[in-house]
């Protein structure tokens, strides 16, 4: 029997690749995704916001609107970033054109310059729905088309919303808003058809600076929920008892 | 169409300074207008208890008459409501699949619960008429005639028995009707006042003083409005009595007509002292402890709104009225100017309620201004 060189390789390359075929056919997950996919596990998705990192490029939002087919023109957005420009005077400056979604290119705060030298302190805040335990959104929907799902999302259902606005009104933070083309309430739900398939939210995987995170607080092991639970973390306006569950590293006294 | 103009919001609403980029007017005229047609119905329908259950004699004309009024509003009142729905065509799902954390869903429930006693009250009050109205129509031949003395036998149910007995009954079950639909023409206004003081992310609506801010307001409008219709309609009727060359009876008209004005009157000015008390309550209450949202609260009031709230509202709407009813010589023009101003004040409230409401960002950094689309 001859076998030569060519026909040795050959067979060595169907091999390989009837040998790779099977193992390509599996996921591999984490250890949150692994426990999201099996049914009543626990988890309880949250977020770290990381405003040290965040360089307000935008890229997240035009990723979000995206991914969730929220019209890329239209002024509203599922998940936005501000600009703050804090000067020597006291004064705080925030603006947030087209929910930051082309990035910041201009020094102008609506059409107002502001001279470098004055500049205290400038940074920019990534905002998104906050999943809140408590949420008001929830409490408020007359026909229960707004709920919150075992593993802590706030979802709506757009075949049974009514389109009252109610919930758009008892948000604190304002991430509600009417879809465009829908017509009923919309928001962030942390992108629960990726995140629920093992995948990442469309703005984390977009975010090259790593200031957007999703964690699964159940999983003590999760690198990101080890980070909410022993570094300093604050919440957005927790006066409202709404127990919110994005967590921002780096959070300036001066964030609305 | 650009892509602006199809978000909801984006059409009428001007924003200054920094505002949350979803944030927009979202609750508009058509929100405006539903507690205020709300509290058309529930001011008329306590007006006429005032008779029913408290026995305020005096009212007797008045209250009949504010009952039916009372009727023929509610279906409309809840219309701007249904128009407001950014999908009009799912509107009964709220009474269907109620979800009772929320104030709204009590809607259905409170609306039906309201709507049958008002029904079942004016029943039992204009059952002797109907019975009257059949008797009297007997024997006529015009199709016209007919046909009405048909509606009230329908209207009868039956109930023919109209002896002292009967009639006693009937009262009894009126006044019963009415004592129970106090509290709920209350509940049905109040818990539209709850719909806007329980928002905990709104500065301006948060108050657990609303709904009672709500019901007051409310009777001061139905009260208004009831006796503006009754001095049109007596009005009229006094002027077909001239014309038909009745003077006599035209005066008794109108004498009787000054008569219940009067009597009304001083309930208005009742009911319109405890709305204004409680609503200065809540704007020094507000100033007093002046909260975190405080500096952008009272640069609304004091501001932006100051036109709307102080002028239009407290003056025009309210004290202007209040001294025209209550200066000596008041005659029926005079009444029928200052009812006219109450009820502008009273939207006015509605209107700076729900659109001063949101004429601050959440963030507490900026302005929305509504332009009313026209």
């Amino acid at each position: 029997m001859t076998c030569s060189r060519r026909d040795f390789l050959k067979g060595v390359m169907d091999r390989a690749l009837v040998a790779t075929l099977p193992v390509s056919a599996f996921v591999l997950l984490s250890n949150d995704e692994a426990r999201a996919a099996v049914e009543g596990s626990k988890v309880r998705w949250a977020f770290l916001v990381d405003t040290r990192t965040c360089t307000g490029c935008g890229l997240c939002v035009t990723a979000c609107k995206t991914e969730n087919e929220i019209p890329f023109d239209a002024p509203v957005t599922r998940t936005w970033v501000e600009r703050y420009v804090l000067t020597k005077d006291g004064e705080t400056h925030i603006d947030s054109p087209l929910g930051g979604r082309d990035g910041f290119i201009d020094d102008k705060i609506r059409d107002e310059e502001i001279d470098p030298e004055d500049i205290a302190k400038a940074f920019f805040v990534p905002k998104l729905c906050n999943q809140c335990d408590n949420p008001a959104c929830v409490q408020v929907c007359p026909v229960g088309a707004t709920y919150q799902t075992d593993d802590g999302v706030v979802l709506i259902d757009r075949d049974w919303c009514i389109g009252c606005g109610y919930c758009i009104m008892a948000c604190p933070y304002g991430v509600r808003f009417f879809h465009p083309e829908e017509r009923v309430a919309d928001k962030c739900n942390f992108c629960y058809h990726r995140i629920s398939n093992g995948m990442q939210p469309a703005c984390v995987e977009s975010c090259a600076f790593g200031a957007r995170q999703l964690a699964n607080l159940e999983d003590p092991d999760d690198p990101v929920t080890r980070i909410i639970m022993t570094e300093r973390v604050a919440v957005l306006k927790d006066e409202y008892g709404t127990n919110p569950n994005v967590f921002y590293l780096g959070l300036d006294a001066s964030v609305r | 169409m650009s892509a602006d103009a199809i978000v909801h919001g984006v059409e009428w609403t001007t924003r200054e300074l920094f505002v949350y980029p979803n944030e927009f007017i979202y609750w508009s005229i058509q929100i405006v207008m539903y507690p205020f047609m709300t509290g058309l119905v529930a001011g008329a329908f306590v007006l006429s208890s005032l008779y029913h259950v408290f026995g305020q004699k005096d009212l007797k004309e008045i209250a009949q008459f504010s009952l039916v009024f009372s009727l023929a509003l509610l279906p409309v009142a809840a219309l701007p409501l249904l128009l407001h729905l950014q999908l009009p065509t799912r509107a009964m799902e709220p009474l269907l699949t109620p979800h009772f954390t929320s104030a709204i869903a009590a809607f259905g429930i409170v609306f039906t619960a309201y709507g049958l006693i008002v029904l079942s009250e004016i029943w039992f009050v204009y059952r002797g008429y109907f019975v009257a109205q059949v008797h009297a129509l007997q024997g006529e031949s015009a199709l016209a005639t007919v046909m009405k003395r048909s509606v009230y036998r329908v209207l009868t149910i039956g109930a023919y028995d109209v002896s002292d007995g009967a009639i006693k009954v009937d009262k009894k079950a009126a006044t019963i009707l009415a004592a129970i639909g106090i509290p709920v023409a209350c509940f049905l206004h109040g818990y539209a006042g709850f719909i806007f003081g329980s928002v905990k992310a709104n500065a301006l609506w948060m108050s657990p003083l609303m709904p009672v801010i709500f019901i007051m307001s409310a009777v001061v409008s139905g009260i208004a409005l009831c006796m503006l219709t009754y001095i049109i309609i007596m009005e009229w009727q006094a002027f077909r009595q001239r014309r038909h060359g009745g003077a006599r009876k035209a005066s008794e008209i109108k004498g009787a007509e000054t008569d219940v004005i009067t009597k009304a009157t001083r309930y208005l000015l009742g009911f319109l002292v405890a709305a204004i008390s409680l609503e200065l309550l809540d704007l020094i209450f507000r100033g007093y402890t002046a909260m975190k949202s405080w500096d952008i609260l009272r640069s609304v009031m004091y501001g932006k709104d100051f036109m709307n709230i102080f002028v239009l509202q407290y003056t025009i709407g309210n004290l202007v009225p209040f001294v025209l009813l209550l200066l000596p010589g008041r005659t029926m023009k005079r009444t029928v100017l200052a009812l006219l101003l109450v009820l502008f004040g009273v939207f006015m409230m509605r209107w700076n309620v729900v659109i001063g409401g949101q004429a601050f960002s959440l963030s507490f950094s900026g302005y929305m201004h509504y332009d009313i689309p026209i």
